[in-house]
């Protein structure tokens, strides 16, 4: 050993001499600790354990209600009845669920499923069996309880929707709690049968409607049965959220459209953004997944080609088609590439860099001015303006107007679309953008999309004045306002004259006799609408195609029709309302949107919701409750 | 003194198994009979099924550990960095496969024995720290720059075990291996200004909290806030405790316990159950017992003539003495709940097994306490 490790060892043998007087230090503390639990709070805990032991249990916070903005009620909590067990009190859990079985009918793998959730938890939590019982199970089971030990009947709350499919895409539903989450640390969800919003408002708003747990201090005897409630601390019920939605325009949009075989719509207050109907065809029966969907029924769902399981009104993403024409009308208006007074000749076609762009009309319109323009959806006077304007701009315009972003609608399953420009297309496909495509962008073709939801936004922007106003379906939570109705939304800038051009175009759509949707027109002047018809395509008839005698889109197998678009507003004097409506695979916009489209505007003013205040209404009493619709039966 | 060191270091296997030390085995096999009575009584008095595979493993454990012991301590200072660099690819090839299999995956199963590396990493860094500081000089060990690998050694494996994540045995991790640096002979202002910074840090430390964090800190404070929740189970751990008075409520008569208020009764709360029965008598009888297994480590430690083993030995004990620390001291709500077990009562293979190969680590060291190891 070299003489320098003296020192070493010298600091060593201090040190950790230090150490274990730390570490005896330790011991002596967790000692004194022990002391003071058994010997000075020794008698408080016995008393706390000796002759009462106490359980805690948690309390299940009801569920916020969700209502409409009458509070019509759209998602309430019906009585479920349950049966569960505590596996200690059984004495042998399989057989006691064997005999269960003879009660109620009980699966083989039901049985398994409970065995295998005990394992993992302590024997005196409450597990749920079954739930969702028929009020003749219940009673059977009541009466043989005496030779059931361990099970118990139980009066849980089963979310119902009252309006069903009308409100499936809008509500969303609840489901039980997944494993992901219980990464949140809310006690409440590890309750049995525990439901939690998945989709829709019911998701978005989820904490909200949770409420919180409260708890119970239960004196249990020594083999755990409850024999009296020593401490109860109420939970908070979750909070009744109010929607904007007007329930009976909402169900005259979900029939209307029920009538097309995958269609989606929006209307919208045009000033404060408030959201009155939103609907999505086909849709399916919340009610059918709180109680836990047959896997038939399931399949069925996943295999329809209409997606009802999409909420297409603030998801599905479609070319705007003609419906983006306001777009470019504006952005070449407010950028001085066009005056009033400019006219374009249509002869059917437009050349443009050795490439040759049809107008929808292959004989032309003939000479055509800009409101002429966009009452008749001449495809070549926007050909013209977009090789003025430039991609960039345009999409400078279509992101003011709503377009290519997420508007911040309470719903998680809302899209962002997607409006291109040079940035976006250097940066996804590595190419340069080429002029052509802005001439196919200036009709709403090529790579932009859109939501129904966004359509419905621009077009309430293009008609309010030029204000940036975002959607909302959330009225109130509890009593506060989620938006204020009366929140006055900014100014995009835009010049009054530009606007009213536009407004006049669009009128002239609706109203004037060479305008598309012409035959859509509302005849009752005081609710005249104006709007824009849209047809996006979804594929180009081919050459091949034209060759087997294919010439018309109807010929073409569904799947492969273009998309019927419609946006509109009403009353033409002074917008109130505005919606918009995509069919899919519809054909064209004239014939199979815009009647939809009217249908909503006039259905919107005769029932008038931006006349009621959210903050007018009370919460609905008992007496004021309509009496629940069933959900739609099968052939019913 | 120099006839001694010719002895030892030609010593026969019978002189070697003369020389283990046989008063920490009995020690050792009083506490992992403790387990075993607890056991049983956390199962309502019957051997299964907890105190038979408990006492089986134990049996298999003991064996290992006196093999262990017999190996020459120089096969252990060259077997130091392999066994590190083999721990630190199971804990990386866990978390790899943690991640392909998805969620918190700890364990490597090899068909008889799942291994958790994380377990195994609390060994091998003390190991791989004391051959470390076996080979620094006297002198060096007073420059920081020496201390930089060993301060990887030490965070490279926390930084996976972090990942996993596991906080608790990552603190073990450093705390145990901080000591080691400690006593091998660091500059102590660098401890005082690691305190001090700790110090100030923490005030930070909670503006940066995740809400969640922050509530479970608040939850330890106030555990009657959450009665659900953590503090549930401290609630039931302390009324458990403190209901057992001195003398207990007698062997089998846990009331609290055996009620099923407690969770893991068998294992992270298996101290509660014991004071529960065993009473304040019970429970300072099982401390008296951890501080004399710590005594022993220690004294092996400080008889070690070789920088190696002091380290080693000296390493190992800390290791085990913050196993028993962090577990009573959790269970009688001085700490937050983290879910570490108490070493050889708690059920549980893998903890039991790490700890008494440590044991056979730190006996090793005491048979070969005069062996001559170079500095390399």
């Amino acid at each position: 050993m070299e003489p320098r490790d003296e020192g070493r060892i010298r600091t060593f043998t201090r040190r950790a001499v230090i150490v274990g007087a730390a570490q005896g230090g330790i011991l002596a503390l967790l000692g004194g600790r022990l002391a003071w639990l058994q010997l000075v709070q020794g008698k408080r805990y016995k008393m706390m354990s000796d002759k009462n032991r106490i359980n805690v249990k948690m309390l299940t916070p009801s569920r916020g209600l969700i209502v409409d903005r009458h509070g019509t009620p759209l998602a309430v909590n019906g009585q479920n009845f349950r049966v569960l067990v505590v596996p200690e009190q059984t004495g042998d859990l399989e057989q006691a669920l064997t005999k269960l079985q003879e009660l109620v009918p009980l699966t083989q793998k039901d049985i398994r499923k409970v065995l295998k959730t005990a394992e993992k938890s302590a024997s005196f939590v409450p597990l749920e069996v079954k739930d969702n019982l028929v009020w003749e199970e219940v009673a059977r089971i009541e009466v043989n309880l005496p030779d059931l030990p361990g099970l118990a009947i139980d009066v849980g709350e089963l979310r119902e929707y009252p309006l069903g499919e009308a409100t499936a895409h809008l509500v969303g539903y609840v489901g039980a709690v997944s494993k992901g989450d219980l990464e949140e640390d809310d006690p409440v969800l590890t309750l049995p049968g525990f439901k939690i919003g998945k989709t829709g408002i019911e998701k978005s708003f989820d904490h909200a409607l949770r409420g919180t747990a409260g708890t119970a201090e239960v004196e249990v005897n020594v083999v755990g049965r409850e024999v009296r409630e020593l401490n109860r601390i109420d939970g908070r019920p979750g909070d009744m959220i109010r929607l904007t939605i007007d329930a009976g325009l909402q169900q005259y949009a979900q029939e209307r459209l029920e009538q097309e075989k995958s269609a989606s719509a929006i209307v919208m207050d045009v000033h404060n953004g408030a959201v009155y109907a939103l609907a999505s065809a086909p849709a399916f029966d919340p009610n059918l997944f709180t109680k836990g969907i047959p896997a038939e029924k399931w399949e069925e769902l996943l295999a329809d080609t209409g997606l009802p399981l999409n909420n297409k009104a603030v998801a599905g993403q479609y070319p705007p088609g003609s419906t983006f024409k306001m777009v470019t009308l504006l952005a070449a208006l407010e950028e001085g590439k066009v005056s009033r007074n400019k006219s374009v000749y249509c002869a059917g076609h437009y050349d443009y860099g050795g490439d040759r762009f049809h107008c929808w009309k292959r004989s032309g319109h003939g000479r055509v001015d800009m409101i002429d323009a966009l009452a008749e959806s001449c495809d070549i006077f926007f050909y013209e303006l977009a090789t003025e304007i430039g991609i960039d701009a345009l999409a400078e315009y279509a992101h003011k107007l709503g377009l290519g972003e997420k508007l911040g609608i309470e719903l998680e399953e809302e899209r962002a679309g997607l409006m291109p420009d040079k940035n976006w297309k250097m940066g996804y496909f590595g190419e340069v953008w080429r002029p052509g495509e802005t001439i196919v962008a200036s009709i709403g073709q090529g790579y932009i999309q859109s939501t129904p939801l966004q359509l419905a936004v621009m077009t309430a922007r293009l008609v309010n004045g030029g204000k940036a106003v975002r959607p909302w379906v959330t009225g109130l939570i509890g009593d506060r306002p989620y938006i204020d109705e009366n929140r006055e939304w900014p100014s995009l800038g835009f010049k009054t004259y530009h606007l009213n051009l536009v407004r006049q175009g669009m009128d002239r759509v609706v109203n004037n006799s060479k305008g598309t949707a012409f035959k859509a027109r509302i005849e009752k002047s005081a609710m005249r609408m104006g709007g824009k018809t849209g047809t996006a395509q979804v594929r180009r008839i081919t050459q091949s195609q034209r060759a087997e005698g294919i010439t018309r889109n109807e010929d073409l197998p569904w799947k492969y029709r273009d998309h019927a678009l419609f946006v509109g507003y009403a009353p033409v004097s002074d917008p109130r309302y505005v919606t918009a409506v995509v069919v899919e695979h519809g054909g064209s916009g004239s014939a199979a949107a815009a009647p939809i489209a009217r249908d909503l505007l006039t259905k919107a003013q005769e029932m008038n919701p931006a006349a009621t205040s959210l903050r007018m209404n009370k919460s609905p009493g008992p007496s004021d409750v309509p009496p629940p619709r069933k959900p739609k039966k099968e052939g019913e | 003194m120099s006839r001694s060191i010719e002895l030892h270091s030609e010593q026969t296997l019978l002189q070697k198994i003369l020389h283990i030390h046989w008063g920490l085995v009995l020690l050792i096999a009083v506490t992992a009979g403790i387990g075993l009575m607890a056991l049983y009584s956390a199962a309502g008095g019957h051997m299964d099924p907890w105190a038979s595979r408990q006492g089986a493993r134990f049996l298999v454990g003991l064996g290992g550990m006196l093999v262990i012991a017999l190996i020459d301590v120089r096969w252990w200072f060259r077997l130091a960095y392999p066994i590190y660099i083999m721990g630190f690819l199971m804990l990386l090839a866990v978390e790899i496969m943690g991640h392909i299999g998805m969620g918190a995956q700890r364990w490597i199963n090899l068909g008889f024995i799942q291994l958790q590396p994380s377990e195994l990493m609390k060994i091998a860094v003390v190991m791989a720290l004391a051959r470390y500081f076996h080979s620094v000089g006297p002198d060096d060990i007073r420059r920081i720059t020496f201390l930089v690998p060993a301060a990887f050694l030490i965070l490279a494996p926390v930084g996976l075990v972090l990942l996993q994540p596991d906080l608790g045995t990552s603190l073990m991790i450093v705390m145990a291996g901080v000591a080691v640096v400690f006593v091998a002979g660091a500059p102590l202002w660098l401890f005082l200004g690691g305190i001090a910074a700790g110090i100030v840090a923490a005030p930070v430390g909670w503006l940066f909290m995740h809400d969640y964090q922050k509530q479970r800190v608040l939850t330890f404070l106030h555990p009657e806030s959450d009665p659900l929740g953590a503090g549930y189970h401290i609630m039931q751990s302390k009324i458990a405790i403190g209901s057992g008075g001195i003398e207990g409520k007698g062997f089998l008569n846990g009331s609290q316990s055996h009620l099923n208020f407690l969770p893991e009764k068998q294992t992270d709360f298996i101290f509660t159950l014991w004071v529960e029965e065993w009473g304040l008598l019970g429970g300072v009888f099982l401390l008296l017992l951890m501080g004399a297994i710590f005594l022993y480590g220690l004294a092996i430690a400080l008889k070690c003539r070789h920088v190696f083993g002091r380290l080693l030995a000296f390493g190992l004990m800390v290791n085990f003495s913050l196993y028993v620390f962090i577990n009573i001291a959790m269970v009688m709500g001085l700490i937050p709940v983290v879910g570490a077990p108490l070493p050889m009562i708690s059920y549980g293979g893998t903890s039991m097994l790490a700890v008494l190969a440590g044991f056979g680590l730190m006996m090793s060291c005491s048979l070969h306490r005069d062996a001559k190891l170079v500095r390399m």
